[in-house]
């Protein structure tokens, strides 16, 4: 009943950039295989061809030993492949039947058969553990009963091989246990599956095999069971870890640099304190939908606040947008680099003195002085790729660097970097976490928020865990580790370091 | 690019900067599209009647174009920003009536009619402002979408209009059309004062547009309104100014109209709303915004102007047709210009 699965070769470009070199690895038939790598490896990529979002560049992609070609997703479920989005993709305003049989409806002549419809989408869903109305709203699910939907209508389509991306990033520890129990469950019943995932712990759990990618090629594979989590760890960055993070200078000790008091962004934080010291790069860890992203949209003014206070060098400020921001010293870069980072149409040079235009303009806008901070960012920061291109041209890793080239240009005393290395390749990861060492080296307060734990264990001087819209814990320096860290931001060791 | 690439390697950025130079020198129909056409027209207009290629003709397809033009290129900044403002030939006929009333009013108490000339055409470029930026207001502060504010102000200043002319028209006095006329029926060297001002406007907005940071971030607004908005720019403030501008465009157009014909109806400046959004679009500018030229602008107006001169001046398709042979080309030009998904 199961299927096999065979990359052979598959590379894929997008316009100039290659994220995937060459994979070959075979997925066999009713294993929990766990696909491991870092941001920007090219697992989600490769997991779109084999799903039929994406077309491979070259090489080939073999069921059961045929070479097929899809031409998109619809094609690929008619093969019994079903990936279940990190986004989960269903219309919020339709109800929980209408989704799952959305595209593929059940008609009586000219008319839709709802009922047929309803009662095979109750059958389905009563198989995964979803026990509510097939007529309710998508809207009005939370997210773990959404991925229950998801599931469910890959199950209605005959799913044989289920690709899922990151599926407990925003579940609470007993969501989880369901889904990892449904997990089983579809493994017996010889379903081949493939689990991305950060969270090794998980990996450890309920995989059988692990296979590693990096930079957008096929890096290893072992059995589970066979593999430390330090070892999965040091196979996805493909070097020790000592190695990849700068040596940490202590900060100054003294008055700080930025002091939030009993902050609240009604709806995202609750009652968050924290002090930020120069030449300090303090953390931000915590799941999904913790608080963390918002909290500092509400300090920056993005967001309504209704209680507490921030000061920056002493002086309280009251933030309306980043513009004041950035006016008191504070600037903030963003996780959604495409969407609020950067213009990615736009070119390099435009983007990045939009911030300080001011100083280009005698009232005209002067081209050779902007080329000159360009000129001086290229070197600064290291960035590769035409200077005369727009930002799109660039590779993953030379657009963070030139991000975070422009939200310096200001020349803030606090840098907030939401997650820095999100879709950066293992290098410019590297240079990245040298920069921000050196920025808080410079005695810059520097933040950096980041789902990635062994980055914040590398660079932070103290961690801050956010669960549930609060602080759950502040962790010094001597005592960071991803055990610590991940218990925190699910709650299992309630109290033990609160750290407010 | 919704589907774009989340990561590459290193190697792939040789390549990338190849293929990006390689685009520069590609042929671009955004930025020589509209010259082509319009050349492509003159040329057809030429061969078919000799009255076509003479100065006064060309000058003549010039003033009627400046009305129009002036617009387009207040509508230039708007759409480029990522907005659009239906209103403006409403708000022409709003802004002509009201001050050839005014100017009536105050020929009696004032002496000079070029002084009551002068306040009139200050007061005209006055009403714009406010009224653009009234619609600016309503669209950064009250959050509504500038279609439909707009649309809104398109039936207000029209039907206000015409209870101010009950439905009639709005007529200048007679001597202070006289002191009001040069300033559509005059030249300066040979060209017309209408030419002029729409090469003042011209200039001035691409400079505007290219050389400050206003027009940076007017372009920054439409490519990515919440990009700018993280990167401190100060957007509804950006956004309220460019419909300020545009309505100061519209005054300054009307301004040149009045003396034309000396009246304002219910008719005047019907569907110009439509005419200055195709010349900005024929001219090469998206209609999401994001980028945009003032001189694609200006081609793109001359060039549905032209049209409508070679029809008038040829028996080969109706007159009547003029708006049909109008909508075939900027469908085509659309066509042209679309990008690849």
């Amino acid at each position: 009943m199961s299927l096999h699965v065979a990359f052979d070769g598959i590379t894929k470009e997008f316009g100039p950039v290659r994220v995937l070199h060459g994979v070959g690895f075979d997925l066999h038939p009713g294993r929990v295989h766990g696909l491991l790598g870092e941001n920007g490896a090219g697992k989600s990529t490769l997991m779109k061809i084999l799903a039929g979002y994406h077309a491979p560049t070259t090489g080939t992609l073999r069921i059961d030993g045929e070479a097929v070609r899809f031409r998109n997703s619809r094609d690929a479920e008619q093969r019994g492949i079903v990936l279940i989005h990190q986004e989960l993709s269903l219309a919020d305003d339709l109800t929980v039947a209408q989704n799952m049989f959305l595209g593929h409806e059940i008609k009586r002549g000219w008319l839709l058969d709802d009922r047929a419809m309803r009662d095979q989408a109750a059958q389905a869903l009563r198989q995964v553990g979803f026990d509510r109305d097939p007529d309710t709203k998508v809207r009005d699910l939370i997210v773990a009963e959404k991925q229950l939907v998801e599931i469910a209508k890959a199950q209605l389509r005959n799913a044989r091989l289920l690709i899922m991306d990151e599926p407990t990033a925003s579940l609470t520890p007993s969501e989880c246990d369901r889904l990892f129990g449904l997990i089983d469950r579809l493994r017996r019943d010889g379903v081949t599956i493939v689990y991305i995932s950060h969270k090794l712990d998980e990996v450890e759990r309920i995989t059988d095999e692990v296979i590693v990618m990096r930079d957008g090629r096929f890096v290893a594979r072992a059995p589970t069971a066979e593999t430390s989590r330090q070892r999965m760890a040091t196979l996805m960055v493909g070097r020790e870890l000592t190695d990849m993070f700068p040596a940490k200078h202590s900060p100054a000790i003294g008055k700080p640099l930025m002091a939030v008091r009993g902050l609240t962004v009604p709806g995202w934080a609750e009652e968050v304190s924290f002090d930020l010291h120069p030449g300090e790069i303090l953390g931000f860890a915590g799941l999904v939908g913790a608080g963390r992203t918002e909290l500092f949209e509400g300090i920056l003014g993005l967001r309504p606040r209704s209680g507490g206070t921030v000061e920056i060098e002493g002086r309280p400020v009251s933030l309306r947008n980043p513009r004041e921001a950035m006016r008191n010293g504070l600037t903030y870069l963003s996780e959604d680099r495409k969407g609020k980072g950067l213009h990615v149409n736009m070119g390099l040079r435009d983007n990045l003195t939009l911030m300080t235009l001011r100083h280009h303009a005698q009232p005209l806008l002067s081209p050779a002085s902007e080329d000159r901070a360009l000129e001086h960012a290229v070197t600064n920061f290291g960035i590769r790729g035409n200077p005369q291109g727009t930002a799109s041209s660039l590779s993953g890793g030379n657009q963070q660097k030139l991000a975070i080239a422009k939200f310096l240009e200001p020349d803030p005393r606090v840098f907030v970097l939401d997650e820095p290395t999100r879709g950066v390749d293992v290098g410019a990861k590297r240079d990245i976490y040298f920069l921000i060492a050196r920025l808080a080296a410079e005695g810059r307060g520097v933040i950096v928020i980041s789902s990635e734990l062994i980055e914040l264990i590398g660079l932070c001087h103290r961690v801050i865990v956010m669960r549930g819209r609060r602080v759950a814990a502040t962790v010094p320096a001597d005592r960071l580790s991803e055990e610590e860290l991940i218990a925190h931001a699910i709650g299992t060791n309630v109290g033990t370091h609160a750290g407010h | 690019m919704p589907s774009g690439p989340t990561s590459a390697p290193t190697p792939a950025t040789e390549a990338g900067a190849v293929s990006a130079r390689k685009a520069g020198r590609r042929f671009d129909p955004h930025r020589f599209g509209p010259v082509v056409g319009l050349v492509l027209l003159l040329i057809v207009g030429t061969a078919l009647n000799p009255d076509f290629a003479t100065w006064d003709n060309m000058m003549n397809v010039l003033t009627r174009t400046a009305f129009i033009g002036i617009i387009s290129i207040g509508m230039c900044f708007v759409i480029i920003s990522g907005g659009i403002d239906l209103s403006v030939g409403s708000m022409a006929a709003l802004i002509a009536g009201g001050m050839i009333l005014l100017m009536n009013a105050l020929a009696g108490s004032v002496g000079s009619p070029v002084v009551v000339v002068a306040l009139g055409m200050l007061f005209a470029l006055l009403l714009g402002g406010g009224f653009g930026l009234a619609h600016g207001y309503l669209i950064t502060r009250g959050r509504i979408e500038p279609f439909i504010v707009t649309l809104g102000t398109l039936g207000i200043f029209r039907a206000v209009l015409t209870w101010l002319a009950d439905g009639g028209a709005i007529t200048l006095d007679n001597d202070l059309s006289d002191a009001y006329g040069p300033v559509y029926y005059g030249s300066l060297l040979g060209i017309p004062v209408p030419v002029w001002v729409f090469l003042a406007v011209s200039v001035a907005g691409a400079v505007l547009l290219n050389r400050t940071a206003f027009g940076r971030y007017v372009q920054a607004i439409g490519s990515n309104e919440q990009v700018a908005r993280f990167a401190a720019v100060d957007v509804d403030r950006v956004k309220l100014l460019t419909y300020g501008l545009l309505g100061v465009c519209v005054g300054i157009a009307t301004v040149l109209y009045v003396p034309r014909l000396g009246s304002a109806s219910p008719t005047t400046g019907l569907l110009w709303e439509l005419e200055a959004i195709a010349a900005v679009i024929v001219g090469g500018t998206s209609f999401k915004g994001g980028e945009g030229r003032i001189a694609g602008t200006v081609i793109g107006a001359v060039l549905l102007s032209v049209i409508s001169n070679i029809l008038n001046l040829t028996s080969i398709i109706s007159v009547y047709l003029n708006a049909a042979v109008q909508g075939c080309v900027i469908i085509a030009v659309a066509f042209l210009q679309r990008r690849r998904p």
